[in-house]
C-alpha cells in the first residue's frame, strides 16, 4: 500500500486519498482505514465518509485540528492490513419483468445479447458496496460484468420510482427515492435500502458483498405489498 | 391534544421544519440538513429559552402566513431582514411576541436575507427521520415541507412574557469576505482559476436552494481531466462543473460527487453566505488551515456569548420598569 495523501478541508475535515484511479486495492485501503477509525476513533472525530479512492474524516475544530488528527490517523495506518477487510453478504431480490425494466430491451440491443442473457449476466456479477452518495440511501455497487456495461444516457429521465435497479458502466444501484436518472433501468426490487428499521436504517454497509436473487412478478407484488405494511 | 394549533394560510416553496440536523450519517448518503443559517435559528430558539437545536420553522423568500388557534403561545422570529406583521403591527426580524387565539402572523422577506426562523415556546409536532425533524427538502424526509392549508400542532405551548420585545442578532457584518481554505482539488485548476476565485467578485444566481448556491463570475478553468473519482462533499464545498461554474454546496448537499472542489467555505461563514440573495456580490478570501481553526474557535466563543445573552430573560414590562426605577431612583415625588 502506497502511503496516502492528507489534505486539510476547511476548518473541520481531512481528506485521506489512497490513489487517483478506481481500483480494488485502493478501495480496500479506504475501508480498512475506515474500520480502524470507527473501532478506535481519534479524539474529536465526528464521522468518516468512505468513497472510491479516499476517506473523509470530519472533526470538531473546538477539540482537535488538522495536524493532530492527521497524526492520529497516521498512527492507525501503521500495521493496517487491507487484505483482511471483508463485508457481510446481502441478498437483494429483483424482478426483471418488462413492465418494471423499461431499459432492458435497449441494454440487450446495445450489448448484442438477448434479454435473458443480460439478466443472466447481471445475476452472475460479484457486487460490492463501494460507497453511498447523491441522496440518502443511494449505495453504489461495483461489479457489473463487462458484457453488460453500458454508458449513461445523454440526458436524465425524470421520476424513476424508488426500488429501481440501475446500471451504468461497472456500477449498479437500487434506488431508495423517486429521482431522475441517466442510468439504465433493468429491474425493480422490493428490498428497501432505507429499511425503516431504527436499529439498522440502511440495508448495506460500505464493503458488503451483494448477491441478486431473481423473483417473478407475483412475488414482487406480494413482497412490495408486505413491505408497504411492514 | 395540542395546546395550540397553527393554521398555515400561505407558505412559499421550501418552508420546512428544521431541528439542529442529523450528523454522522454522511456515510449513508445523508447530509445533516438542519437550518441553512444555523446561527439565526439558534438565536430564535435562545430568545425563547429553548434548547438551541429545538425544531423551528425555516421560512424561505416565499414567506409564511399563519393564524393561532386553541390558545396563546409566545414565539420568536430571527434571521435575514424579514418583516413580520402581527395583526397589523409591523416588526423587523429579531422579535419575540405572543400569539393569542385568532391572531395572524405573516413573515415576508425584506431588502436582504434569504432565510428566517420561527420558533415557538413549546414543541412543534412533526415527523422525525433518523431521530431528527430536520427536513431534507428534495426527498421530504424529516419533519417535511410545510404547505398552505396545513395545521401544525404545538405541544406544551407556553407564554414567556418576560422575553417579549426586539432581540439583537448574533451575525457579523454581511459584507465581510467569505473565508475559505483552498482545495482539496485546487491543483486540478489552471493557475488563473484560484486567482479569479480570490480576487474577482462573484454574483449569487437565483439557482439557490437548500442543496446549493450557484455563482456567476469568471470561468474557473480546469487543467486536465474534467472529473475525478466520486469523493466526499461537505457543506461549504465549492465544486466546479465542467463549464467552469462554481456551486457552493449547502445544508442538503449531495454527499459525494465527481466534480473537483477548488475551495471549501469555513463552517462559521456558511451561515452568512446562505443569506445572500440573487444578484448580490460575494467575495472570497483564503486562509490557511491553521488560521481557519483559530477563526472558528474565536467565532464559537462569540456565538456562545451572544446566545447566552439572548437566552437571558429580560423580564416583563413591569419587572423592567421596576429595575429601571431601582437604577434611576424614583421619578415622581
Amino acid at each position: 500500500m502506497t502511503p496516502p495523501v492528507f489534505k486539510p478541508v476547511a476548518d473541520h475535515a481531512v481528506l485521506v486519498t489512497f490513489g487517483t484511479e478506481i481500483a480494488e486495492d485502493t478501495h480496500r485501503a479506504v475501508l480498512a482505514l475506515d474500520r480502524a477509525l470507527m473501532a478506535d476513533p481519534p479524539q474529536g472525530m465526528i464521522e468518516t465518509v468512505p468513497a472510491l479512492v479516499n476517506l473523509l474524516v470530519d472533526f470538531d475544530p473546538l477539540v482537535t485540528d488538522h495536524a493532530a488528527i492527521t497524526s492520529d490517523i497516521s498512527e492507525r495506518l501503521t500495521g493496517l492490513r487491507i487484505e483482511t477487510v471483508t463485508g457481510r453478504e446481502r441478498v437483494v431480490q429483483v424482478c426483471y419483468d418488462a413492465a418494471l425494466a423499461p431499459d432492458l430491451a435497449a441494454v440487450a440491443k446495445a450489448t448484442g445479447l438477448s434479454r435473458e442473457a443480460v439478466i443472466a449476466a447481471h445475476l452472475s456479477g460479484n457486487y460490492r458496496v463501494l460507497m453511498y452518495g447523491f441522496v440518502p440511501g443511494y449505495a453504489y455497487l461495483g461489479g457489473v460484468p463487462a458484457p453488460i456495461r453500458v454508458p449513461r444516457k445523454p440526458s436524465p429521465v425524470r421520476d424513476i420510482p424508488a426500488g429501481s435497479l440501475l446500471i451504468a458502466g461497472p456500477q449498479c444501484l437500487v434506488t431508495s427515492l423517486t429521482m431522475p436518472t441517466g442510468w439504465s433501468v433493468i429491474g425493480r426490487s422490493p428490498t428497501r435500502i432505507m429499511t425503516r428499521d431504527q436499529a439498522r436504517p440502511f440495508f448495506f454497509d460500505v464493503g458488503d458483498t451483494v448477491r441478486f436473487e431473481r423473483i417473478d412478478r407475483a412475488d414482487f407484488d406480494r413482497l412490495t405489498r408486505e413491505s408497504a405494511h411492514g | 391534544m395540542a395546546d395550540v394549533t397553527l393554521r398555515v394560510g400561505f407558505a412559499g416553496p421550501l418552508v420546512t421544519f428544521q431541528d439542529g440536523g442529523r450528523r454522522r450519517q454522511l456515510r449513508y448518503g445523508v447530509s445533516a440538513s438542519g437550518p441553512m443559517d444555523r446561527l439565526a435559528c439558534q438565536a430564535a430558539n435562545a430568545a425563547l429559552g429553548n434548547a438551541c437545536d429545538a425544531t423551528a420553522i425555516e421560512v424561505s423568500l416565499g414567506g409564511l402566513g399563519l393564524t393561532c388557534h386553541g390558545g396563546a403561545v409566545t414565539c420568536a422570529v430571527a434571521g435575514g431582514a424579514f418583516f413580520l406583521d402581527h395583526n397589523g403591527q409591523r416588526y423587523a426580524s429579531g422579535q419575540v411576541l405572543t400569539l393569542h387565539e385568532g391572531d395572524r402572523l405573516t413573515i415576508r422577506p425584506g431588502r436582504t436575507g434569504s432565510w428566517a426562523y420561527l420558533t415557538l415556546a413549546g414543541s412543534l409536532r412533526c415527523p422525525t427521520w433518523l431521530g431528527h425533524s430536520a427536513t431534507h427538502a428534495i426527498s421530504g424526509l424529516g419533519g417535511g415541507v410545510i404547505a398552505t392549508g396545513q395545521t401544525i400542532p404545538v405541544d406544551d405551548a407556553a407564554l414567556r412574557r418576560d422575553r417579549e420585545g426586539a432581540i439583537a442578532g448574533c451575525a457579523v457584518p454581511a459584507d465581510a469576505p467569505i473565508r475559505v481554505v483552498t482545495g482539496p482539488q485546487e491543483d486540478r485548476f489552471s493557475g488563473s482559476a484560484l486567482r479569479h476565485l480570490l480576487s474577482s467578485p462573484f454574483t449569487v444566481t437565483d439557482a439557490h436552494d437548500r442543496m446549493g448556491m450557484r455563482l456567476e463570475g469568471p470561468v474557473l478553468a480546469l487543467d486536465g481531466a474534467l472529473s475525478i473519482p466520486s469523493e466526499p462533499i461537505l457543506r461549504g464545498s465549492i465544486q466546479v462543473s465542467g463549464d467552469g461554474v462554481p456551486t457552493v454546496l449547502l445544508a442538503d448537499h449531495q454527499t459525494t460527487g465527481g466534480y473537483p472542489k477548488i475551495a471549501t467555505v469555513l463552517s462559521c461563514d456558511v451561515d452568512r453566505l446562505v443569506q445572500y440573495r440573487a444578484g448580490q456580490p460575494v467575495r472570497f478570501a483564503a486562509v490557511t488551515p491553521d488560521e481557519a481553526i483559530a477563526i472558528v474557535r474565536h467565532d464559537a466563543q462569540a456565538r456562545a456569548a451572544c446566545l447566552a445573552r439572548l437566552g437571558t430573560a429580560r423580564g416583563t414590562l413591569e419587572q423592567r420598569l421596576m429595575r429601571e426605577n431601582l437604577v434611576q431612583g424614583p421619578t415622581w415625588e
